[in-house]
């Protein structure tokens, strides 16, 4: 069983985009400012301090997670990917990346990084999404920018490439 | 290159840090010693504050320091300002009640800071928050426009008796009047214009960084027209000279109007950091948001329309009361006045209009401009009007506006606004293909036999973008001008960089303006960065606001352009041996036309800094600048048509078709343009449907969060069906006209109209939300009976 | 957030110690309800006792007649469960419908039971299929555990361990989301069970989750969304806040009660032999 006090710092390791990283946390720091102020991994945003606006959309262990209601000392051991770790190379795009480019579907780029990983997440497991599918899964994002419309174009051309893709076994999403 | 030049949709250049995570905004910034700000806010509507305790929250751990209000007064940190005076119709000048960044002793909004902790972490300065003992003399208070105005009112400022502002007025009475006494119909209305709270998706911060030796500032924040924040911090907040201080507004995560006004956070952040002599960030959180960004519309209208028997408008008749919160923020006062009254004539020959619009105080956040500012609430208005005559006088709604569209221009209204261009038929037209007007009946039919009530709405709106031209602004009371600065810098190898005084925060500058330039030139948009947004890299300029980005800040490009074109044609004809008058730009390309003699742009630009072999007395280098000040407002226009069915049993209303024709002008990149709309559209959806700010009996704003707060989501808004008509605008060399705004200006009429044709009452405030719609639905009556 | 104590048991037991020894110690699970509080201050528990690492509380298996659901079991898990989706389809509709996405893989049946949040989804399945909540201590019944606003029958060292849900012959469960918090405005669980009706509402009562006997003896005659035709829930003491008038919530559930018949009616009824009132249901 693990306890750990509460004005202390723990160290907390974790494994951020496939690297190995570590950094030391309070109990009640949350994982937004552990991986933002600590860690310097300022892609993820926050948006709104209550888990509804999805900025700070991230997976954790595979899992979506919102970094906002996390705390940081709840993902030691954890695999984690943010918006950093999508880009298959840093001098190329994901599928998802490049449609989102593509479509405009993104202007202030605020809320965007927390969509991507939905999204991610989601056509990995659902190739063959259908626009109301899009729509609940985007339900669980605000943007004030876009009207969804290109996001959810974005997603559809996506889920139709890598459908393509997957047939010869290429996962970039 | 032309395929990136002005009328391409070209993939966005600034996408790409987006979607990788490698944006810079405000609170991505750390610096080295930097502490953190937490401020103690009123938890009262209004109250005396009684006394003011720092000592236990000082001692606490982490704690660098805790400032008062007093302490602003004492250091004469000015007032906030409101930038446009507007007059009463009596000539008096609006009464303003003084608003310090602080408040030293009274509060008069839930949310009003007071005081503010410096620490070492964000948790530190908010733990020891809570130890600032502020006690307070709890006053009565007025929330509502009524309550304000009513008689014994608890008064909020001494310098505004009754709560009133200003009482203003435009058009000409006595020709309302007469136009009244003729009218074989008058059609009346009464309506709310529901407030709204901004919400752009990134939460307002500030990065203040005082430098001792130097004596100068630097201040990163979430500003939408940095430069303009400048102006205001020194010149009249004192807290620096001009020349001392270094406003930076880096990535910006949307604004919609929020992001124009110097807010007290930032003031203080910038105050405080050569308090403590260490650099201070304050990073507003959503709830902070909600109570202290300013708040849009609110308005209170009573209008009538008068018509002829032919169904002609003779006249109009506007009151308005708009609320404009505690204080009077930046540019509030010309809101409901100069950016509303003056579009009351929306597309229609109004022979005779008359307005008057009375500003209140009231004990909540201050209002000001939100996307579209006044003009969503003037196309609000009217379009609800038309809808309502077309119902009451038993005409089709689309053959009523028709019937009353000014056809010739240009066409100067009877509120200051001269049209210069338009075609208001073709955009009707357009929308009523697109949503296959005549096949409307039959689809109501089908969804009523299906349990469902169908209904379609219009909104013809209008607006004044491209804001704005600086003689007439200035005549009516605006503290500054609205050009817009550039210069266009050619490095010695022929790479460009423009500096624009507009600010881009999701508007695509990046792209839409390097596509001015390279097509210009006809080299790739990637030989082209632009710069803005940081005060001491860009010359003076006014900012992003008022769908100006593009008829003025790119007409000052187009400026800047022709005149480094002049200069590297002489240098390209001097080298080439050729008259000046023969060389043409093409493909990046300086040549003699008739002829194969051509230089490359790399080549121009580096003769011009080697300065070598250069004409007779022309100064090195190729950089240019130019102001550009437009010569009248532009008008963007379209048809917007909602088609709505509501469901019986819940009063749900879903929209199963919204189409948009918009005209505005010249497309840049029509990708990007079509982003604005959608982005617009969804907040004009948002207001007609869901969004509504509330306040409690006691003045707490019980919408503070997203729980209470209806935003629009993926599932609420559908797929937009949009499409443009064109007609250039005369007023600027690019011929557009703007494009940020009008989603927003003309949505929400569209959609209320749809669901009161559906449901069969035309009583029905915006938001029309489940629970009004089914009330509403419970007296269907009503609507025949008026 | 005020500053806490963090805990990370490995089993019940464990935990259950921990809140022994430590008034106000406060539960974790997914965080999606606590933690929200706790960033506003609104709550500050001293110890926090996170309950995501204690092995085989997140099970899903039918036993007997009844499919029972571990408490830390995800929405997600509930909503995507080929086990639930077979015995009792109308409860992974529900799990489906509960906040976004994100919610749904973090939140758990556990935590929302405990919390009894009066718009929450949850607790009209449970009173409607007369589910058996099992702590750590004993097992309890949803009119015992179920004690009004955000109040449950929990004692502070209890935890819930598991569900289980009698498998009903068919039901239903209808939504009317509240359009910016999206939990319940109103909803309405029907559960055809086999030796009654019952129809639940969540969202609308002032006291949290309720049953409509009036609706359900009706059911009981005629499980036709007619057989509603003409009864009416009384306003008086329902919920009347900013996002619906009480009279308007209490008409939401003749409307939302009707369509659970509906799409109850429309999947197959399961054969399910009359209950043996000496078999308890939970194995």
């Amino acid at each position: 069983m693990t306890r750990l006090s509460s004005a202390q710092r723990h160290l907390v390791r974790f494994t951020l985009n496939g690297k190995p990283v570590q950094g030391e946390a309070e109990p009640r720091l949350l994982l937004t400012d552990f991986l933002r102020q600590t860690i310097g991994a300022t892609g993820t945003h926050v948006g709104c301090e209550h888990g509804v606006c999805g900025a700070c959309t991230i997976t954790v262990d595979g899992e979506l997670a919102r970094a906002c209601l996390t705390l940081a000392v709840q993902i030691d051991g954890c695999e984690l990917r943010t918006v950093e770790g999508l880009a298959p190379a840093p001098d190329r795009l994901g599928v998802l990346q490049a449609a989102f480019r593509r479509n405009h579907a993104l202007q202030c780029g605020f809320c965007t990084a927390g969509i991507l990983m939905s999204l991610d997440h989601y056509l990995r497991a659902h190739p063959k999404p259908s626009e109301a599918e899009i729509r609940d899964l985007l339900s669980g994002h605000l943007c004030r920018c876009t009207g969804y419309t290109p996001i959810v174009q974005a997603a559809l051309e996506a889920a139709a490439e890598l459908a393509e893709l997957s047939r010869s076994d290429h996962r970039d999403v | 290159m032309g395929v990136e030049g002005i009328g391409a949709s070209v993939v966005r250049k600034e996408d790409r840090r987006f979607i990788t995570g490698r944006g810079r905004y405000v609170d991505d910034i750390k610096v080295m010693g930097m502490t953190h700000a937490y401020f103690v806010r009123s938890p009262h509507a209004h109250a005396k504050i009684t006394s003011i305790d720092v000592e236990a929250a000082k001692a606490m751990p982490g704690v660098v320091d805790v400032l008062t209000g007093q302490q602003i007064v004492d250091d004469k940190v000015g007032n906030l300002i409101c930038g446009w005076a507007v007059h009463s119709k009596d000539g008096s000048a609006m009464k303003m009640g003084a608003w310090p960044a602080m408040a030293p002793e009274t509060v008069r909004f839930v949310g009003q800071a007071v005081a503010v902790v410096i620490a070492e972490t964000r948790n530190l300065a908010r733990d020891a928050a809570e130890a600032v003992e502020v006690h307070y003399e709890e006053l009565p208070s007025a929330h509502h426009i009524a309550m304000a105005i009513a008689p014994g009112a608890p008064q909020l400022h001494p310098e505004a008796p009754g709560n009133i502002v200003y009482d203003w007025s435009i058009g000409e009475e006595k020709a309302v009047d007469e136009a009244f006494a003729k009218a074989a119909n008058v059609v009346t209305f009464e309506l709310v214009n529901n407030r709204l709270v901004p919400n752009a998706m990134e939460p307002r911060a500030a990065l203040a960084e005082y430098n001792e030796a130097e004596e100068h500032f630097t201040l990163h924040t979430t500003s939408q027209n940095p430069h303009v924040a400048r102006l205001v911090l020194s010149a009249f907040y004192n807290i620096a000279p001009e020349h001392k201080l270094r406003v930076v507004a880096p990535d910006v995560g949307g604004g919609f109007g929020s992001k124009i006004f110097i807010y007290p956070e930032e003031m203080v952040a910038l105050w405080a950091s050569k308090k403590v002599r260490r650099p201070v960030k304050w990073t507003g959180d959503r709830n902070e948001a909600f109570l202290t960004d300013a708040h849009g519309r609110d308005h209170i209208s009573k209008a009538e329309m008068a018509f002829d028997a032919d169904n002609k408008i003779l006249g109009l008749r506007v009151k308005t009361h708009a609320n404009f919160g505690a204080y009077m923020s930046l540019f509030s006062s010309s809101v409901p006045t100069y950016l509303y009254a003056t579009l009351l004539s929306g597309q229609y020959n109004i022979p005779a209009i008359y307005a008057e619009v009375i500003g209140v105080y009231t004990n909540t956040t201050p209002v000001d401009a939100y996307r579209g500012a006044g003009r969503p609430e003037a196309c609000y208005l009217l379009e609800r009007l038309m809808e309502t005559a077309a119902r009451q006088l038993k005409v089709d709604p689309a053959e009523l506006r028709r019937k009353n569209f000014i056809t010739s221009f240009p066409h100067q209204t009877p509120v200051i606004m001269a049209y210069d261009i338009g075609d208001f038929g073709a955009s009707l037209d357009a929308a009523l293909k697109a949503i296959d007007y005549a096949g409307f009946p039959a689809r109501r039919e089908k969804a009523k036999s299906e349990g469902k009530l169908r209904g379609l709405g219009f909104s013809c709106y209008i607006e004044a973008c491209g804001i704005a031209p600086s003689k007439a602004v200035g005549s009516l009371g605006a503290g500054v001008g609205l050009w817009e600065s550039a210069e266009v810098r050619v490095n010695p190898v022929g790479t460009i960089e423009v500096l624009t005084g507009s600010h881009s925060h999701g508007q695509g500058h990046e792209t839409t303006f390097a596509q001015l330039v390279a097509g210009r030139l006809g080299i790739p948009i990637s030989q082209v960065s632009i710069v803005h947004g940081d005060t001491d890299k860009v010359q003076f300029g006014m900012g992003t606001y008022g769908s100006r980005s593009a008829a003025v800040g790119m007409s000052a490009i187009f400026k800047a352009m022709e005149k480094v074109e002049k200069k590297a044609k002489k240098i390209a004809a001097h080298q080439l041996e050729a008259s000046e008058d023969d060389i043409v730009i093409e493909n990046g390309e300086f040549k003699v036309t008739g002829t194969d003699k051509s230089i490359a742009l790399p080549m121009v630009a580096l003769a011009a800094y080697t300065a070598h072999n250069l004409p007779d007395g022309m100064e090195p280098g190729l950089k240019e600048g130019a102001f550009y000040d437009p010569t009248n407002f532009t008008f963007p226009a379209g048809s917007y048509i909602c088609e709505i069915e509501v469901d019986k049993g819940t009063g749900k209303s879903t929209i199963i078709k919204f189409v948009a024709v918009d005209d505005f002008g010249r497309l840049i990149n029509p990708m990007i343009v079509d982003g604005q709309v959608h982005g617009g559209l969804a907040q004009g959806i948002g207001q007609a449907i869901l969004e509504q700010a509330i306040y409690d009996d006691t003045g707490q704003l019980v919408t503070a969060s997203f729980m209470d707060y209806a935003m629009p989501r993926a599932d609420d808004v559908p797929s937009f069906e949009i499409s443009h008509t064109t007609t250039l605008c005369p007023g600027n060399p690019l011929g557009v006209k703007g494009c940020g705004e009008a989603g927003a200006i003309g949505a929400s009429a569209a959609v209320i109209n749809a669901i009161t044709d559906a449901i069969g009452n035309n009583k029905l405030d915006m938001p029309a939300t489940p629970d009004r719609v089914w009330h509403a639905m419970q007296a269907p009556l009503q609507q025949a009976a008026e | 957030m005020y500053e806490f104590k963090y805990h990370r048991p490995a089993t019940v037991r464990q935990a259950a110690n921990i809140l022994l020894k430590n008034e106000d110690a406060k539960l974790i699970a997914g965080g999606h309800t606590l933690l929200p509080v706790m960033k506003q201050r609104l709550a500050a528990p001293p110890h926090l006792v996170d309950l995501s690492h204690v092995e085989g509380l997140d099970g899903i298996e039918i036993k007997g007649r009844s499919l029972v659901i571990g408490a830390t079991a995800k929405h997600a898990d509930v909503a995507a469960s080929a086990i639930v989706g077979e015995a009792i389809p109308a409860l992974a509709e529900l799990a489906s419908l509960i906040g976004d996405p994100a919610v749904r893989h973090k939140g758990t049946i556990g935590g929302s039971l405990a919390n009894n949040d009066p718009t929450a989804d949850y607790p009209a399945a449970v009173l409607a299929l007369g589910a058996t909540i099992v702590t750590n201590k004993r097992k309890l019944k949803p009119e015992e555990f179920f004690q009004g606003l955000f109040t449950t029958a929990l004692e502070p060292d209890e935890i819930i361990t598991k569900v289980s849900f009698p498998i009903p012959k068919k039901a239903a469960y209808i939504k009317f989301r509240n359009q910016a918090s999206r939990y319940a405005l109103v909803g309405v669980f029907v559960a055809k069970r086999p030796s009654d009706v019952r129809v639940t509402v969540t969202g609308a009562g002032s006291e949290g989750v309720f049953r409509v006997t009036a609706f359900e003896e009706a059911l009981k005659k005629r499980f036709s969304p007619k057989a509603l035709d003409g009864i009416h829930v009384d306003a008086d003491g329902l919920n009347s806040d900013l996002h619906g008038s009480a009279e308007y919530r209490a008409h939401l559930i003749g409307v939302l009660a009707k369509r659970a018949v509906e799409a109850a009616n429309a999947k197959p009824e399961k054969e399910l032999p009359e209950p043996d009132p000496t078999q308890p249901s939970v194995g």
